[in-house]
């Protein structure tokens, strides 16, 4: 039972982190019918920012209340201009070839960055500045921490956040109306590469939350870990069905569970057999069914028409 | 049947020749030999158009005679090969289909374009993108439920549940709703009943006379001619015929190819 709590609390803190990930790929998914998948070095490069400006400060007598929020701001700036500037130079003069021309390129995209990021900050593990003595809480016999608390809400906060932009505002309306009909959203007046670069812009903007969180929760960042962290958000999207927002999160959240039940459980499943370094399998294993038995995903309805 | 007053051709560039353009009215719209090729086919080639303030325009043709192409470029969509576009004075050649309908143009597209997976509210919405003025958005949402009191009754669906007649009320309340200065229809009666014909039509002749110009394109001639001022005749690429809508109703051209007389 405790170990059942404490894979629950795991799995909702790794999945907080898959939902905005997945939130990314969607929403562009959605707009362009593209996955970016560059998007995971997004979160990456977010990663590295957070950690380099935090430090940097820190090292210069910078108060860590005044520090943190500079660094935060600094990376999701970093990384709207990014998402706008992979857009803007890859994925544009794409926008009316094949469909396997941009997907290769995203690809490119994603090599190109991960070595970037290998130039700029070398190929070890970067610490995570300790800032709070995070204070460890016992409920029911699990764990769960001061850093994973404010993850978890951080992460239901923004998501709503974003449901209100895009169910409540103009923008968010204008973002909608293009997903559907480019055509008919330029015949409103609405400025398609604008919003499209707005919809880049906003990803990457989740993504630097996510890559805060991912480093702040395991302490560490490096430059290859937006690859696995990338490939498996890309498979809570396709899991909620790719382009539904609702979707993302709701599969984000599944993935990090069963991610976490599985690896808490796999040893007494094989008979210790295998261990909890088979976590990430499960990942993959739900990725191959949904694909083989509902490919649309979990709230997806219209992937068929689109693909 | 008396033709002889109707123009063959291109009609010439020269003003104050008669068919009703007043000489020293400017025209909002001024198309001037304009060419259009679209997927490898030379679509338009090469036609003259005027509508002038508060003038309902008919375009007519039968299938694949270049008339939506024509809309969708002078809507920006499709860039031309070759010729001007004046509207208000000022060329339209280069500016993006969003800044047009800024500056007053709407288009009402062939086959609609309603935004299937938005409610009917944020459809209109939708129309009025580029307009700043909350209170007269507001205002003009009301005028568009009273005008269509079944898109009321169902303002809280999503438009692509809606019947092929609800839709193009969509349509239209949402191309109204950015109070254009110049409305552009393309084929509005297209599948529907007869009863949502006359709604549509009653729609368009009652904007009509508040003042807005309009340019109608339909296959259905006689009901675009009964309605319009004027009217060009397309075929082939190519603006054949162009008069006042009574003389092209009586035609012998017009009876025979698209009246069935």
């Amino acid at each position: 039972m405790e170990t059942f709590l404490q894979q629950i609390i795991n799995g909702l803190v790794q999945g907080s982190v898959y939902a905005l990930v997945a939130l990314g790929y969607t929403m562009v998914y959605g707009i362009l019918g593209l996955i970016n998948f560059a998007h995971g070095e997004v979160v990456m490069v977010g990663a590295m920012l957070v950690i380099s400006s935090l430090t940097a400060m820190l090292s210069w007598g910078v108060p860590l209340l005044l520090a943190l929020p500079i660094s935060v701001v600094l990376a999701m700036a970093g990384c709207m201009a990014l998402g706008y500037s992979i857009e803007r130079i890859a994925y544009r003069p794409l926008r009316h070839a094949p469909r396997l021309a941009p997907l290769i390129t995203a690809i490119g995209v994603s090599i190109l960055l991960q070595n970037l990021a290998m130039m700029i900050w070398g190929r070890e593990y970067h610490a995570f500045p300790q800032l709070i003595v995070s204070q460890p809480h016992h409920i029911g016999g699990a764990i769960i921490n001061d850093i994973q608390i404010i993850i978890i809400i951080m992460a239901l906060a923004i998501m709503a956040g974003l449901m209100l932009l895009v169910h409540r505002t103009r923008l968010g309306r204008a973002m909608r109306a293009v997903a559907e009909n480019q055509h008919a959203a330029q015949l409103m007046g609405v400025d398609v590469n604008r919003v499209i670069s707005v919809t880049f812009m906003l990803g990457s903007a989740l993504a630097a939350i996510a890559g805060l969180m991912v480093s702040a929760n395991y302490g560490l960042a490096h430059y290859y870990m937006g690859f696995l962290l990338g490939l498996k958000a890309f498979t809570a999207a396709v899991l909620g069905g790719i382009g539904n927002l609702r979707g993302a999160m709701l599969g984000g959240l599944l993935l990090g569970l069963i991610e976490s039940l599985g690896a808490g459980y796999i040893g007494d499943l094989t008979g210790g057999f295998m261990g909890s370094q088979y976590q990430d399998v499960f990942a993959f294993f739900v990725l191959i069914a949904v694909l083989v038995f509902r490919p649309s995903g979990l709230l997806g309805e219209q992937l068929a028409e689109r693909a | 049947m008396n033709s002889s007053a109707l123009k063959r051709g291109t009609p010439s560039l020269s003003q104050g020749e008669g068919w009703g353009e007043k000489p020293d009215v400017p025209q909002l719209l001024e198309v001037r030999d304009l060419q259009v090729a679209y997927g490898g086919i030379q679509a338009v080639k090469g036609i003259s158009l005027q509508v002038a303030p508060g003038e309902l325009v008919a375009l007519i043709g039968s299938n694949g005679a270049g008339k939506t192409t024509t809309l969708k470029t002078l809507a920006g969509i499709i860039a031309p090969v070759s010729g001007q576009i004046d509207y208000d004075g000022n060329s339209l050649i280069g500016r993006a289909a969003h800044r047009r309908v800024a500056q007053g143009m709407a288009l009402v597209p062939e086959g609609r374009g309603v935004f299937a997976r938005l409610t009917v509210r944020e459809n209109l919405q939708m129309g009025a993108y580029t307009r700043s003025d909350t209170l007269g958005i507001a205002a003009d949402l009301e005028r568009m439920y009273e005008r269509f009191p079944r898109l009321y009754e169902r303002r809280d669906q999503l438009a692509g549940t809606l019947s092929g007649g609800e839709q193009q009320m969509v349509a239209m309340a949402r191309a109204l709703m950015s109070r254009p200065r110049l409305l552009m229809l393309d084929e509005p009666s297209m599948g529907l009943a007869p009863l949502m014909v006359k709604k549509i039509f009653e729609t368009i002749q009652e904007v009509a006379s508040q003042g807005m110009s309009i340019i109608l394109v339909e296959q259905n001639a006689r009901l675009a001619l009964q309605v319009a001022q004027r009217g060009y005749v397309m075929e082939s690429g190519k603006i054949t015929l162009s008069g006042e809508s009574r003389e092209l109703l009586g035609s012998d051209a017009v009876q025979r190819a698209y009246l069935g007389g």
